[in-house]
This record gives structure tokens, C-alpha cells and sequence, in this order.
């Protein structure tokens, strides 16, 4: 590669690259399609307005007052509580078996507790169900009649004590949609290229390795930016998500974690012979990803490992950033530490890709 | 070396493993004229072609094109030479405007030059009506019309054909060739690789290549008269008994089918009472006689010997 790098022959890569993705209609498809349904998928599982489920009552106060409770708990129509049964035992063990998803325990001092400190009520919920947990929290705020607590239900999430708040997933899907999008779609783009035989041509023209790749991954990086403003706009417009620290910063965020996927992507294709591998080698760089990074289960309760794996991960990091920034409101000079690992990682691996991507056959 | 020649190789090797794909190849291709390789499939034509673009690395041996040390100067020879590929290389995405263009822009061409460069290519190889079509819709013989437009479109001093008439029927292939002889005078020389005899009868020089060597080189003019072999015509009405009896014979090279007649090598003219002999003697009727050479025979003559003593 004896010329110079030339942005002639970057740009003529980069038209080349939209007139073909202009006609590609389900790579089109996919840039929109992707980020619509994961978000409406994930959004609904979690804000779904749940009613009528079965619920089992151990009433072991039988007062007025108790069953004036249940039966307005009834009237919010969340839970169904068909069942009376007289021991909680009883109860747990219908929980376990999933036949019933709440157990609502009105315990025998009801009355002195309505007066006292303690939660007069407590509910046990089936942990394990996101939705019912976000049940769960709406019976909390359940105001009764003639009492001094401010908690009137003690809410005991069984199976799943770290309860994940339903904005938290919102901020982590604009990283899984970019993740899986960016990584799978440079992968595939590069590898068609030597796959359709158009790599043997080009290297016979002036065009060198580094033009072409980031010629053909810069208009993904456009792409990246329009999934990420299209997740953060039907996020607040659906479910009412905030962006409460600064959007440029998030962009920012954005913008050095679809650099990263773009490089692993790149790194991907120069590992595979055809496309099916590279989707193959996308979806295995995604799965540690999408698990480990904070995304699905809480950081803090993997094992010592898996929180080592997840660090190297540039999902990680931007999940971090992104609910740092969305909920919290926090901004870079708290969060500056999760961008420079983006930014070494992103640098790190277009450095090895770039080395990588060879100009001849052999 | 002299610069008369295009291309000089001096003992070019390229080993895959343990095999040797090209073996010890000595080239002098003449500026100016069309080179053929001609070979069957795995004889080492895209391999060695590969090497003299700088696509391949050579094991061994030395490679000097346009007067460029290959593959040390390869990227100042991709400014003077083209490459048409053996498959198709083009996108199939795109309309055949979009690939020109998009060619153009990697020489660096200005807009204005771009526009005239794929009119003039459009023109020339007949695009004009399929300029907005796609690539991939186009068929065989327009798709290599496409080819030979980009791969021309920077005006090579050399070009290099990897079999480029696979895929086309034969009157595109008759078109194709006219077109090739147009470049050369222009002064373009042209290497082209080829497993069709008629093709290799139309280059001005031609190298026989098998298993990687080099069998013969020359004009096929030359080649015909160095052939060392004399072919025989025998028409017959059992051809098939006729070609039982020959091949076992000695002093017969090969010996195949032609329709109704058999066409046999043998090593000199004197044979010739021995054929009609052998033949007589089975009870065979026919008639025997020395015919012209043709460029299947100095084919069959350098690569048929070792064919058999290599399996």
C-alpha cells in the first residue's frame, strides 16, 4: 500500500455502499424493524397492564375490616383472590407449583398492626414473573382505610429478591439492539464482498484495506446513531423513558459503542469464509453480552468470573453509561471511567481489524 | 531483462502445502500481443495470473511486469494493468452505470472525465440500453461486456483475461475476441488464460501449461510445426473396435473419436503401414491417411506422456 490513504476512493466506497443498501430491502427492513419490535416486545412484557391474576387470601384475622380489605383489593381487579385458604404453608406450596401467582396473608393481629408500625399486609408474590412484581408494586400503594403506616403491604418477591426496574431496560436495549445489529451487519458486509468474488477485483485497484473497510462500516455508523435516536424516541413516547442527563452525552456514549461493535464486526469478518459463519461468530460474541452485561441479570450478584468477563465487554460499559445518563442524570465527569474503557476498547480492536483485513488472497 | 517483453518470470513456483501449484515457470510474453495459457482445470493458469497481478505471493522465483518487480511494486502496477476475473466480480446490486462509476472513482477520475470514461465504455461494448439495469440481471455475454468495461476503464497497458469466455455463448465469444483485438492495436498486451483450443488458435503466443510446468511455448504457427507427433485420420465403420486396437498399439500417442472417423497421434509418419497393418489384421475396413496438424494434437503431443506417467 504504497499510496496514500485517499478520501476519493473512502467516499466512492461509501456511495457505493448506500445505492446497495438502498436496494437491499431486508437489511433496510431490519434497521427499523429491529429496534421497533425488540422495543415494543421488551416495553409491553414489562409495563403489560396486568388483571385477573389468580391470587390466593389466608385470612387469619376474619374480621370486618379483613374482609372489607380483600374485597377491595378485589375491586382493583389486579389479582383475582378466589382462593381462601387457612395456612400460609398451604399458600407457598400453590405459589410453587404456579397455580396462583400472589398470596395475600392478612396475619391474625391485623387490627393492632393497622394501628402499629408494621405492614398489616404482606404479599407474596411469584418473584420469578416480572409482570406480577410490577403488579405487585401497584397493590403496594394501596391505601387502607383507618391506618397510621405509610407501607400498608409488605411486598415479599419470592425467587427474584434484586428486582429489576422496568426503566432499566429500555437504556440497556438501545446497547443489545446496537450490539446485534452493528457486530452482524459489518460482519456480513465485509464477508459478501470476498464471498461474491468482488474482493478479488478490488484488490486489483488502487483501493487499499483501510479505505474499504471503513468506507463500507461508515454508513452503519449513521445507521447506529438513527437506531439509537429511534429507541430513545419510542421509548419516551411509549413508555414515558427519560433522558435525564445530557443527550449529546448519550450520543456520545453511542456513538464510541457502535465504533466498537463496527470493530468487531470487522474483526468478525476476517475470521469467517462466508456469511453464515459470520452470523454464526455474531450471534456467539452476543449471547456472553446480552447475559453478562447487566443487561438481563444484576452485575452484582454474578460470580467473581462472570463480573471479569463482563468488564472486557463493551456492552457493559455502555449499559452503564446509558442508565447513568438516562435515569439518573449523571453525566460524564461521574461516568468518565465507563467511557474511556468504550473508547480503549473501540480503539483497541479497530487497530487489530483494520491489521487484520488483508490485501491479497493468501 | 529486456524490456521488449511484458512480462518475464524466471522460475516461478507457488507451493499450496504440498502441493505445487505452479512449478519452476519460465514466461517471456511480448509486448503488444495476445499471450495465451492454455491448459485444463488445476493446470496452474489462475494461480500464475494471480501472482503476476500481486494478488498471490510466489514461493520462489522472480516476476517482473511493466518492468515492475512484483509483488514488490504490485500496487504501481494496479494503475497500469487491468484484470478481468475468472467469476463474475462485479455488483450485482448495482446498475452497470453504478459499477463503472464506482471504478472510475477508485483511478481517482475527476467527475467530468468519469462521465465522458462511461459513455465512451457504454458505447464501445454496447451498454448504452443496459446502463440503468442491474448487474446481476444481466446475461452471460453482457456481464462480460461489463467486465471488460471496468477492467479497461483505467486504459491498461496490459491486461490480464482469466478464462473469460466461460460463461458466453459462442457468438459473444467471436464478438469478445474481436474486441480483444481492438485492444491490442491500441497497444495493449493482453494475457489469456483458456481450456478452448479455438480460442488458443487465435493468440499470437501461446504457453501450454500442466501440473504447474511449463509444456510448450511459441506462436501456434511454431508449436504446430515442433509438434513431434503426426496425426492420422481413420475413417472407418467400426470406429470404436478400430480405437480398441489402435490404443494398444505401439508408437500411437492418442487416439480419439471424431464422429465417424478416429483421429490418432503417433509418433512419426513411418507408422503408417503399422496402423493400416494392425487394423487389417482385425478385420477392420478403412482408410488411413496423414492429416494437417491442429492445435488439439501439439496439446494431446505436450501434456499426453505425462498425463499417464503422472497417474
Amino acid at each position: 500500500m504504497s499510496d496514500r490513504f485517499s478520501f476519493a476512493r473512502l467516499l466512492a466506497v461509501v456511495i457505493k455502499e448506500l445505492r446497495q443498501l438502498r436496494r437491499d430491502r431486508l437489511t433496510y427492513g431490519m434497521i427499523i424493524g429491529i429496534p421497533t419490535l425488540q422495543l415494543i416486545l421488551f416495553g409491553y412484557a414489562i409495563n403489560m397492564d396486568v388483571r385477573h391474576l389468580p391470587a390466593a387470601v389466608v385470612d387469619q384475622a376474619q374480621t370486618q375490616t379483613s374482609r372489607q380489605v380483600v374485597e377491595e383489593l378485589q375491586q382493583s381487579r389486579v389479582f383475582n383472590f378466589n382462593r381462601a385458604l387457612h395456612h400460609a404453608g398451604t399458600g407457598e406450596a400453590m405459589l410453587r407449583r404456579g397455580e396462583v401467582k400472589a398470596v395475600l396473608i392478612i396475619p391474625a393481629d391485623f387490627e393492632r398492626r393497622l394501628q402499629g408500625q408494621r405492614p398489616p399486609l404482606q404479599l407474596i408474590v411469584d418473584g420469578s414473573d416480572q409482570v406480577v412484581q410490577q403488579a405487585a408494586r401497584q397493590i403496594a400503594q394501596f391505601p387502607l382505610r383507618g391506618t397510621t403506616t405509610t407501607a400498608s403491604v409488605e411486598v415479599l418477591p419470592y425467587y427474584n429478591p434484586h428486582r429489576n426496574a422496568p426503566l432499566n431496560t429500555v437504556p440497556g436495549l438501545i446497547g443489545v439492539i446496537l450490539t446485534m445489529t452493528m457486530v452482524m451487519f459489518t460482519a456480513i458486509a465485509l464477508v459478501r464482498e470476498r464471498e461474491q468474488g468482488n474482493l478479488e477485483f478490488l484488490i486489483t485497484t488502487p483501493l487499499s484495506s483501510a479505505e474499504l473497510t471503513l468506507g463500507k462500516v461508515l454508513p452503519f455508523v449513521a445507521i447506529g446513531l438513527i437506531q439509537t435516536s429511534l429507541v430513545l424516541l419510542l421509548g419516551k413516547w411509549i413508555f414515558q423513558v427519560p433522558v435525564r442527563g445530557s443527550p449529546l452525552e448519550l450520543y456520545l456514549a453511542a456513538l464510541l459503542f457502535i465504533i466498537a461493535s463496527l470493530a468487531l464486526g470487522i474483526f468478525i469478518s476476517t475470521l469467517v469464509r462466508s456469511q453464515f459463519q459470520a452470523i454464526q461468530a455474531a450471534i456467539f460474541t452476543f449471547l456472553p453480552q446480552i447475559l453478562l452485561s447487566g443487561f438481563m441479570f444484576p452485575y452484582e450478584g454474578m460470580p467473581k468470573a462472570a463480573q471479569w468477563i463482563a468488564e472486557v465487554l463493551p456492552l457493559t460499559h455502555f449499559i452503564r453509561l446509558a442508565r447513568g445518563i438516562m435515569l439518573r442524570g449523571a453525566g460524564l465527569d461521574d461516568l468518565w471511567p465507563e467511557l474511556l474503557a468504550l473508547a480503549v476498547f473501540a480503539a483497541a480492536l479497530l487497530v487489530v481489524a483494520v491489521a487484520r483485513v488483508h490485501k491479497r488472497l493468501d | 531483462m529486456s524490456t521488449d517483453n511484458a512480462i518475464e518470470t524466471h522460475d516461478l513456483t507457488r507451493r499450496f502445502g504440498d502441493f505445487t501449484a505452479v512449478d519452476h515457470l519460465n514466461l517471456s510474453v511480448p509486448r503488444g500481443q495476445v499471450y495465451g495459457f492454455l491448459g485444463p482445470n488445476g493446470c496452474g493458469k489462475s494461480t500464475t495470473i494471480r501472482m503476476l497481478c500481486g494478488l498471490l505471493l510466489p514461493s520462489e522465483g522472480d516476476i517482473r511486469v511493466l518492468d515492475l518487480d512484483i509483488p514488490k511494486q504490485a500496487e504501481a502496477l494496479k494503475r497500469r494493468a487491468g484484470y478481468m476475473t475468472q467469476t463474475f466480480s462485479l455488483y450485482r446490486d448495482l446498475t452497470v452505470r453504478e459499477n463503472l462509476e464506482f471504478v472510475a472513482r477508485l483511478f481517482g477520475l475527476s467527475r467530468q472525465r468519469t462521465r465522458q470514461r462511461v459513455e465512451e465504455l457504454c458505447h464501445r461494448y454496447q451498454l448504452e440500453a443496459l446502463a440503468s439495469q442491474l448487474a446481476g440481471t444481466l446475461s452471460g455475454g453482457q456481464k462480460q461486456r461489463l467486465a471488460l468495461a471496468t477492467a479497461v476503464l483505467n486504459q491498461p497497458e496490459l491486461l490480464f483475461l482469466d478464462e473469460p469466455t466461460s460463461a458466453v455463448d459462442p457468438q459473444s465469444r467471436r464478438d469478445f475476441w474481436d474486441e480483444l483485438f481492438a485492444l491490442t492495436d491500441a497497444g495493449t498486451t493482453l494475457l489469456v488464460s483458456t481450456h478452448y483450443m479455438d480460442e488458443a488458435e487465435r493468440c499470437h503466443q501461446l504457453a501450454i501449461l500442466q501440473r504447474g510446468r511449463l509444456m510448450a511455448q511459441g506462436s501456434p504457427e511454431r508449436l504446430k510445426a515442433d509438434v513431434g507427433a503426426t496425426p492420422l485420420l481413420v475413417v472407418t465403420a467400426a470406429p470404436r473396435k478400430a480405437q480398441t486396437v489402435l490404443q494398444a498399439l505401439d508408437g500411437v500417442r492418442s487416439c480419439a473419436q471424431i464422429g465417424a472417423s478416429l483421429r490418432v497421434l503417433v509418433t512419426s509418419p513411418d507408422q503408417l503401414p503399422a496402423v493400416r497393418d494392425a487394423l487389417r489384421k482385425e478385420g477392420i475396413e478403412g482408410k488411413v491417411d496423414i492429416t494437417d496438424v491442429n492445435l488439439e494434437d501439439v496439446f494431446v503431443a505436450a501434456t499426453h506422456g505425462h498425463t499417464e506417467g503422472a497417474s
